[in-house]
């Protein structure tokens, strides 16, 4: 048997090509949709703490916010998504129990991440803003943030990428993600390469394809840094 | 050509310290409406402290700054209500660098409900007539000289209809051949009857424009007067060892 009949058979002929078209949009589904949880929550702290560092009165946000970070951190994420699917979410289905502890786990990465992008912005920007009579939070939303996320926006593709991989996991609860799908169609066929190859190459692809999109992010961002 | 006399700032017992440190040690200053004055003095002495302190970057430790009859000092009081009536320059610009210069000058206007975007579009292009710098409305701050910032970073002060304008060492940043552009541009603004408080290393602008001199030493003001009695009849010694480095 050719390798293109073997392809054939493994994929085509047995239907399994389904499988895998469904594993990979739930892979997508569960990445982009933790990643917009992890970038709210991210950001929501890196504000948070920006906003109660040296306030006595706010410092309980501050310990809140570390609490969070610490603990997210120190746990690994298969434990975190077995935790939120047999304990916290029990009953509900396992895509969006995936996408919350992705989200979760996630966000404490990018709460580190915002902090030092907005740590980064020159401290004359929030003083301009304000002496124009902005609020704080207003300096913060129209200044100095958008500053801070062009700063970071590297380092949040490297989380982006890192989460698409780390999705691979979500078949510990019953997700079948494009890894379980590849896995189970090996199962099914006693075809291991060719499953699991093709697996690889997609993640592989995806992930130089995100590289590629976030150079073209950048340039349209650093627009503003050009000279004539 | 002032009128009658009308109090704008009113700065009594100004303390300021950093970590413990005393900065300011007990500073009084009255400011009317359409003065010029020129903050002198050795760097350490405390000018930009001060000046910082007028519209509160700097939380002061102690004493009072009543404008427009309001205490700022006071917990009560809406500081951020009050900056809008006081426009800063700083020595490093702070023009926001991902908008344009028109963005820069339109963005705290129309997000603070000062003007309606095309009302605010309408008088930051006049302004920026004004200082020539009219064909670079669609510019970002980077593609600008230093001389250019600084002029876009006033008129984004000016777009507030302040009544006080604050200026931190607004020349120190830049290349000697840029520092005339800047210099005119506040001298005509001088002209026009603004209220202006000047922390300068600007001698002959000191001289030339400001109503009044302060030199600060050390925390305190060591003397004050008219251009005239400061530059040239220094009572202190410390004024005059400072003017004879510096003229």
């Amino acid at each position: 048997m050719s390798w293109f009949e073997k392809l054939h058979e493994t994929f085509i002929a047995t239907g399994h090509y389904k499988l895998i078209l469904g594993g990979f949009k739930n892979t997508i589904i569960i990445t982009l949709g933790a990643l917009l949880i992890g970038v709210v929550i991210g950001s929501v702290i890196a504000i948070a703490k920006y906003f109660s560092e040296g306030v006595p009165s706010m410092k309980i946000v501050e310990v809140i916010c570390d609490v969070y970070v610490t603990v997210i951190r120190g746990i690994p994420v298969v434990v975190l998504l077995l935790i939120f699917y047999f304990i916290v979410m029990t009953g509900a289905d396992g895509i969006p129990v995936a996408i919350l502890t992705f989200g979760i786990n996630s966000g404490a990465y990018m709460a580190e991440v915002v902090r030092s992008g907005i740590n980064a912005v020159d401290k004359g920007q929030m003083e301009a803003g304000r002496s124009l009579g902005m609020s704080k939070m207003q300096a913060m939303r129209k200044i100095v943030f958008p500053q801070a996320i062009r700063n970071i926006l590297p380092a949040i593709g490297n989380e982006m990428i890192a989460l698409l991989k780390e999705t691979s996991v979500a078949g510990y609860v019953a997700v079948v993600d494009l890894t379980r799908a590849g896995n189970l169609v090996r199962n099914n066929t006693f075809d291991a390469i060719n499953p699991l190859m093709l697996v690889a190459l997609v993640y592989l692809i995806l992930v130089v394809g995100l590289t590629r999109l976030l150079k073209v992010f950048e340039r349209k961002l650093a627009r503003s840094d050009k000279r004539n | 050509m002032k009128t009658a006399k009308e109090k704008l700032i009113t700065v009594t017992g100004l303390e300021k310290q950093f970590g413990g440190v005393p900065v300011l040690c007990g500073i009084d200053v009255e400011i009317d409406r359409g003065d010029v004055i020129c903050v002198i003095g050795p760097s350490g002495s405390g000018k930009s402290t001060f000046l910082r302190c007028l519209n509160l970057l700097e939380k002061p430790n102690g004493g009072s700054i009543v404008f427009e009859g309001d205490e700022l000092t006071d917990k009560k009081t809406d500081v951020n209500r009050h900056r809008q009536k006081m426009g800063m320059v700083f020595q490093q610009f702070n023009l926001f660098p991902h908008m344009t210069v028109l963005e820069n000058l339109t963005c705290a206007p129309v997000m603070l409900k000062k003007f309606t975007k095309d009302e605010a579009e309408e008088k930051a292009m006049t302004l920026l007539a004004r200082v020539g710098l009219a064909d670079r409305a669609a510019s970002y701050p980077n593609q600008l000289s230093g001389g250019q910032k600084q002029r876009v970073a006033i008129v984004r002060a000016l777009c507030m209809e302040p009544d006080v304008m604050l200026f931190d060492e607004p020349t120190s940043a830049l290349d000697p051949e840029m520092v005339g552009e800047v210099l005119d541009v506040m001298k005509e603004l001088a002209e026009s009857g603004m209220t202006m408080v000047v922390v300068t290393h600007e001698m002959g602008f000191a001289r030339e424009v400001s109503n009044r001199v302060i030199f600060l030493d050390e925390g305190v003001i060591a003397e004050e007067g008219t251009p005239a009695e400061v530059f040239g009849d220094p009572k202190s010694e410390r004024l005059k060892s400072f003017l004879s480095k510096v003229l």
